[in-house]
């Protein structure tokens, strides 16, 4: 008999789940009029039916985010402001549990992810951002930085409550009020998010939500009284959002897509690089703008390096997001299923050669086996598109200058890898590529204290540190 | 010997080798093994697991105080370790101080426990510090008084000061001795190593010179078997295996001392080494309390709660 794990799911009597959601305005939640269902994408089970915001409701929100702003928000001294972020994460990190499997239940990533990864940062963004609401004046961004007014953020499914974080928690540090819309496929937990507002007495009207598709975030932008927009998501609707905010007061951060380079060079740490390949680009099921999608392999050690991966690949544990052991979740929708079907294809009709983990698919829900395709150059466009899946693009280098030419040869410049114990070649190497993130002999580790952002299409602005908080203050000295 | 031809026994080819292995990232390797511990190990799979773990520990005293009496009690144990219940497999070895090994095999024999290794171990266990010819006799005479395993110590002085070759020749020499009567097992004493690169870089040595196993430590020193040291020892059998097809067990020793940590072990093989690795033959666990808290848990799965210490035996 061989080690089989038994199943070990997380239980989900945790979370109560509404048949229906409306949207949360004015410190209330207020009913919606049309409504759309969200489902697990894991099951296809319908989860809840969540409104979709017109422009009534959008409307409603943005006055009741500037009430709250020149009422309450704006006059309330930053020590103040910091005691309800404080008290934000402290509700997060008591109710991780619930937000973890909400999460992992409405995303379909797995529930070991959203439990260690995205509901302690969320929680982290919260802490870290408390404490500099009564600091703005030394961040070293101007003497008196003063508010924009009402944010209007729009946010991905990806990381549905994380990338909630991100937004609201500098934006509320920084003395503004927001007007948040989650993505389509995941509003539950920005709405459990809106209980925990209430739980936390957060005044009325400092945080709103509405959710909605992208009719509803085009509202969002285009409404006067929004004063700043941050936006997360593709590149395609970021560019749409830098048009129509362009004659306009507004300002505005954007954290695109992004088609990242992990360099390993032939005096890395192979074992460690291996599992740094991994969670490059199948953490998240590869939903992640920020992905080491394409992996550069110096050519001595190629071979290598592929038999490794391809040994490590068929231990990852593909299936129920909700098992505790589940390595690999479900994609998030169908639509993004076939967007990565379909660009899989083009890398087999251009000569890529496609290996996927053996591992059986569940027959219901939305899935794609760990998968990863050698022999692609630049030419090739699953080396250039942003896929957003567990599709890793493999190519390779023979010299140092060649993989930073290559690894810069994109549209994008959100995030890059290297990989090697060659201290001299690391700084050399991070200093050559043009991407917001670099990552040494590590990949994909986030943290507050951090700014993120993208070079090129990749984005503008930064979020997280003092780089993303001044992005949510006027007259700021430093973008 | 032929070193798989890997290396010609000259010290030139040996630091060719050695230098030819990746480094180890710390920061990566412990980041992977507390991945790995987290994995969720319930109903069947944890009592296949527990029993297999039973299967795989080298029930080990090594007291200055041991005494036949202490020894023979503990043989009783390895052989069948709740008497109350005969489906409990058996323990892989008996681990002791080179005089107590006779003791052991002729109490394991007399009471049906011929299955049951007896382990010594040597080399001036466990600082390893004596002379060549100390350290053959102590071998020696260990074999000669039964032992099927030689549980030897390297020269932890001459690895941290360069002098692999020394390193090298020792195990070498052991190994001769060892013959076909004994597996040897090479303990590291990963705690005095210190370094991930270390412990790599002695694995591979180990190996190319014999080993027919490879052990973290003497349990004399902390840390001892901590899940990374166990994680790179494991990626180097492995990597071994790849180059000369030759499967290399794996010890690790000292502070396992809970089901929790046992399942962690097993986890860690599974997922790095690979399932060939699960069995007796390739993976031990040198520990002493650890077999009555596998007893426990067991009871527990069985009877659905969790039993007085005082219904497994304190041998």
């Amino acid at each position: 008999m061989s080690f089989e794990y038994a199943p070990a799911p997380e239980s989900r009597a945790v979370v109560s789940i509404k048949a229906k959601y409306g949207h949360f305005i004015g410190g209330k939640f207020v009913a919606g009029s049309k409504h759309f269902p969200t489902i697990n994408p894991a099951t296809e089970e319908v989860l809840s039916h969540i409104a979709l915001a017109g422009k009534a409701e959008v409307d409603a929100a943005v006055k009741s985010a500037r009430k709250a702003y020149v009422t309450t928000w704006s006059k309330m001294s930053g020590k103040e402001r910091g005691k309800y972020l404080f008290r934000i994460a402290r509700i997060m990190q008591e109710r991780a549990r619930e937000f973890a499997v909400l999460e992992t239940l409405d995303n379909g990533k797995p529930i070991r992810e959203s439990r260690d990864v995205d509901v302690p940062l969320a929680a982290a963004h919260f802490f870290y951002h408390g404490g500099w609401a009564d600091k703005l004046e030394y961040a070293g961004l101007g003497t008196s930085p003063k508010a924009h007014g009402v944010a209007g953020q729009i946010i991905p499914w990806n990381f549905p409550l994380l990338m909630l974080a991100w937004k609201v928690a500098p934006a509320l540090a920084a003395g503004n009020t927001v007007v948040l819309k989650p993505a389509e496929t995941t509003s539950l937990t920005a709405l459990l998010f809106a209980e925990v507002c209430q739980q936390a007495e957060l005044p009325a009207g400092v945080v709103n939500i509405v959710t909605g598709d992208g009719s509803t975030g085009a509202l969002i932008v285009n409404h006067p009284g929004i004063d700043k927009i941050a936006f997360t998501g593709s590149t395609e609707v970021g560019k749409i959002i830098a048009r129509a905010v362009a004659p306009t007061h507004k300002s505005v951060t954007l954290e695109l897509g992004g088609k990242a380079a992990n360099i390993v060079f032939e005096d890395a740490a192979i074992d460690e690089a291996i599992e740094g390949i991994v969670n490059g680009i199948f953490f998240n099921q590869g939903h992640v703008c920020c992905a080491g999608s394409r992996l550069l392999l110096q050519e001595n050690i190629a071979e290598e390096v592929l038999e490794k991966l391809k040994s490590r690949m068929a231990k990852i544990r593909v299936g129920d997001p909700m098992d505790k052991n589940t390595d690999l979740g479900a994609i998030n929708s169908k639509e993004q299923l076939h967007k990565i079907t379909e660009l899989s294809t083009v890398g087999d009709s251009e000569g890529g050669e496609r290996w996927s983990a053996p591992c059986e698919l569940p027959s219901k829900g939305f899935w794609f086996a760990p998968t990863i395709f050698t022999g692609v150059t630049q030419s090739h466009r699953i080396a250039r598109e942003e896929i957003f899946g567990p599709v890793l693009s493999v190519l390779t280098f023979r010299t140092p200058q060649e993989a930073i030419d290559k690894a810069n040869n994109t549209p994008f410049g959100l995030s890059a890898g290297i990989w090697s114990e060659k201290g001299s070649k690391v700084l050399w190497a991070s200093q050559q590529l043009r991407a917001g993130v670099i990552w040494a002999n590590t990949f994909n580790k986030f943290d507050p204290t951090s700014p993120f952002g993208g070079y090129k299409e990749s984005g503008w602005g930064r979020e997280g540190g003092r780089h993303g908080l001044s992005a949510y203050l006027k007259g700021a000295t430093h973008e | 010997m032929s070193f798989y031809g890997l290396v010609d026994g000259s010290d030139a080819s040996l630091k060719k080798y050695l230098g030819n292995l990746s480094g180890v990232d710390q920061v990566g390797a412990d980041a992977r093994a507390a991945m790995l511990a987290t994995r969720s190990i319930k109903t069947t799979s944890k009592r296949w697991a527990i029993d297999t773990a039973i299967s795989m520990v080298d029930l080990t005293t090594l007291e200055g105080a041991d005494t036949p009496g202490k020894v023979q009690a503990l043989c009783t144990k390895a052989v069948r370790p709740d008497p109350t219940d005969s489906t409990v497999p058996s323990v892989g070895a008996v681990c002791v101080y080179n005089d107590m090994v006779g003791i052991a095999r002729t109490h394991l024999d007399s009471i049906g426990g011929q299955h049951v290794g007896v382990a010594a171990v040597s080399t001036a266990f466990p600082s390893g510090r004596a002379s060549m010819p100390v350290k053959i006799q102590d071998t020696q005479d260990a074999i000669d008084a039964g032992a099927s395993e030689i549980d030897m110590v390297i020269d932890r002085g001459a690895f941290l000061s360069g002098r692999y070759i020394e390193v090298f020749n020792e195990i070498v020499a052991i190994r001769e001795i060892c013959g076909t009567k004994a597996h040897l097992k090479v303990i590291f004493e990963t705690g005095e190593l210190v370094t991930y690169d270390n412990v790599r870089k002695a694995s591979f040595l180990a190996m190319a010179a014999g080993a027919d196993f490879i052990k973290t430590s003497t349990g004399k020193v902390a840390p001892a078997a901590t899940a990374p040291v166990v994680l790179v020892m494991l990626e180097a059998v492995r990597d071994f295996y790849s180059m000369t097809k030759v499967r290399i067990g794996v010890k690790p020793a000292g502070g396992i001392r809970n089901t929790k940590d046992a399942i962690k072990q097993l986890v860690l093989v599974n997922e790095t080494a690979g399932p060939e690795w699960l069995t007796p033959s390739l993976f031990r666990i040198g520990a002493s309390a650890l077999l009555n808290d596998l007893l426990m848990q067991r009871m527990k799965m069985d009877d659905g709660y969790y039993a007085s210490p005082q219904y497994v035996t304190i041998d």
